[in-house]
């Protein structure tokens, strides 16, 4: 295990964080405070509560999550994307490291960014809204495989983009429909029947009802098959990923 | 003693169809200068792509030290630096982070004594905390150039390395290469600049659609095949060259107005008293005469020509 190289790929990819502090951090912050001041303090308050939650509160790991899984895509994407880009790739495949070590390195800090801008958001919502936390161990849970998962996730998107456009087409046009259809801003229980057994089919709703059953034990689904359903997605990236060792797929002709 | 990188029977078909490289056998020494002489397209790079993992062969084998490049791969690039063609760089990073990067990723632990030493050689010190996008074409060489020896390889690759540079800094980076080779470091650069390959390399490959050619000591291939020129201008043009110089195998150049003799100047006799001495006997009135001695970049021609 080349343990120097996976440090060295995670540090300097954490140094780009420090250098665009702003738009990697301050950011996020700013738009997830919009979030309660607009849903929480000015419509939430005129919101009856959902199974005996605040508005406000409610909302909360389902921002968590919107920001969770647009920023570790994005970090993950880009990551991989930028050398491929400006062509510093070749020193990565030149370099005496296995692919497995490449996306420790790589994907290690973009889930490492987005559990900090998630916590980050956590902290803000805790200013805004009483917050309190059932299961902090299922929440980690959920929390950290999430942020690994999408950051893996994001990795192949990099990958596999040969633009800008196909690189933002996914984190743009796919995940925020998914993330605001799937129960970020309401309980599915709110819908008509048919929407309701619709968004049985979108993967997100599970991530985030499985959060906020760590929260406040109230979900749309099972816990345990939101649980199932971040392992399949993170196994069925693991299987891409082997594919994109053994035949260097869009990184070694 | 083995060669540090051997190089048999390597094929490259890429996904277009394009055999870049056929069956290419190429042996090189440890400590030596190789220049791998070749025009556009030849297969220069994708050869040294290969032996640094960056591009995947077809067939045939490559060792560095004796090791698999595909299988023990650790092994290899721990070994080689390479710089590559293009200028390319993270626009911003600094100098001294990009260079220590380099380094980790070789498995190297950090050592920033050795990446000063390295930045103070290529003259890039007062340049360390730079962004790369403020650095100019050829500073940013020389930082390619910085992170290819960041981790003190024995091989290096040097893929057209003075490609746009200018003639000081050309000359600068050739001390580099000279001390470098003093440590003991292998070196092999690819080049179209002929001039670059005759003064600096110890031996040429000349390389072109995607087979050898040719590899030579450079001393022996400028004498073998280092021929001279005496080009006679006469003051009356002939039609055909006269019967009694048959035997010189002259060849009548420029209308008739010039004879080209061509000879060994290693040889015991070169011919020229005679041949002079029988063209006055002819009657040949001279108005000039003068030698060229053929160049690396003839010798080069004559090669890829004769390849074709």
């Amino acid at each position: 295990m080349n343990i120097e190289a996976v440090k060295s790929i995670y540090f300097f990819e954490m140094a780009r964080t420090r250098r665009t502090l702003l738009q990697s951090v301050v950011s996020p912050v700013i738009s997830t405070s919009l979030y309660f001041i607009v849903f929480g303090a000015a419509i939430g308050t005129r919101i009856q509560e959902i199974d005996g939650i605040s508005y406000g509160a409610f909302i909360t790991p389902g921002l968590m999550m919107l920001t969770l899984l647009t920023q570790c895509i994005g970090n993950g994407s880009f990551g991989i994307y930028f050398p491929k880009f400006t062509g510093t790739i070749y020193e990565v495949l030149s370099s005496p490291i296995s692919m497995l070590e490449i996306v420790l390195g790589y994907v290690g800090a973009a889930a490492t960014k987005g559990l900090m801008i998630g916590t980050i958001i956590l902290i803000t919502a805790s200013l805004f809204v009483d917050l309190s936390i059932a299961h902090p161990f299922v929440m980690l849970f959920f929390f950290v495989l999430t942020a690994v998962t999408f950051s893996l996730f994001g990795f192949l998107i990099g990958i596999w983009a040969k633009d800008f456009e196909q690189l933002n087409l996914i984190p743009m046009l796919v995940i925020p429909p998914l993330v605001f259809l799937g129960g970020s801003f309401y309980s599915i229980d709110m819908l008509p029947p048919f929407w309701r057994a619709v968004s049985h089919f979108n993967p997100v709703l599970y991530l985030i009802s499985g959060f906020r059953w760590s929260f406040f034990e109230i979900s749309d689904v099972n816990p345990l098959a939101s649980a199932a359903i971040i392992l399949v997605f993170l196994a069925l990236c693991m299987s891409a990923l082997t594919w994109i060792f053994r035949t260097g797929y869009k990184l070694r002709s | 003693m083995a060669p540090i990188v051997s190089v048999s029977n390597l094929s490259k078909t890429y996904a277009s169809g394009f055999e870049a490289l056929k069956g290419v056998s190429l042996d090189i020494e440890e400590g030596e200068i190789l220049a791998l002489l070749g025009p556009n397209g030849a297969g220069k790079t994708t050869l040294i792509s290969i032996v640094c993992g960056i591009v995947n062969a077809t067939g045939g084998k490559v060792t560095v030290g004796g090791h698999d490049v595909v299988r023990d791969f650790r092994q290899t690039r721990a070994m080689i630096g390479l710089v590559p063609q293009e200028l390319t760089t993270d626009a911003f990073e600094t100098v001294w982070n990009t260079v220590t990067f380099s380094r980790g990723l070789h498995g190297k632990k950090p050592d920033p004594e050795h990446i000063e030493k390295v930045l103070k050689d290529l003259s890039l010190w007062s340049k360390k905390d730079s962004t790369l996008r403020e650095l100019s074409g050829g500073m940013k060489r020389r930082v390619l150039i910085a992170k290819a020896l960041s981790h003190e390889p024995r091989v290096l690759f040097l893929d057209e390395p003075t490609a746009g540079v200018d003639v000081s800094l050309r000359k600068s980076m050739w001390e580099v290469v000279e001390r470098l080779r003093a440590s003991g470091v292998t070196i092999i650069l690819t080049t179209h600049y002929i001039e670059e390959a005759e003064e600096i390399a110890d031996r040429i490959a000349v390389i072109n659609s995607g087979e050898i050619l040719l590899v030579e000591d450079k001393k022996a291939l400028m004498t073998k095949l280092g021929r001279k020129q005496l080009r006679v201008d006469l003051t009356q043009p002939l039609e055909t060259v006269p019967d009694s110089l048959a035997s010189y195998d002259l060849r009548l150049e420029g209308d008739g107005e010039r004879l080209i003799y061509e000879y060994d100047t290693s040889a015991e006799r070169t011919g020229i008293t005679a041949l002079l001495a029988a063209m006055a006997e002819a009657g040949l009135r001279l108005k000039d005469i003068s030698t060229r001695q053929s160049s690396l970049e003839d010798i080069f021609v004559e090669i890829v020509e004769a390849g074709r």
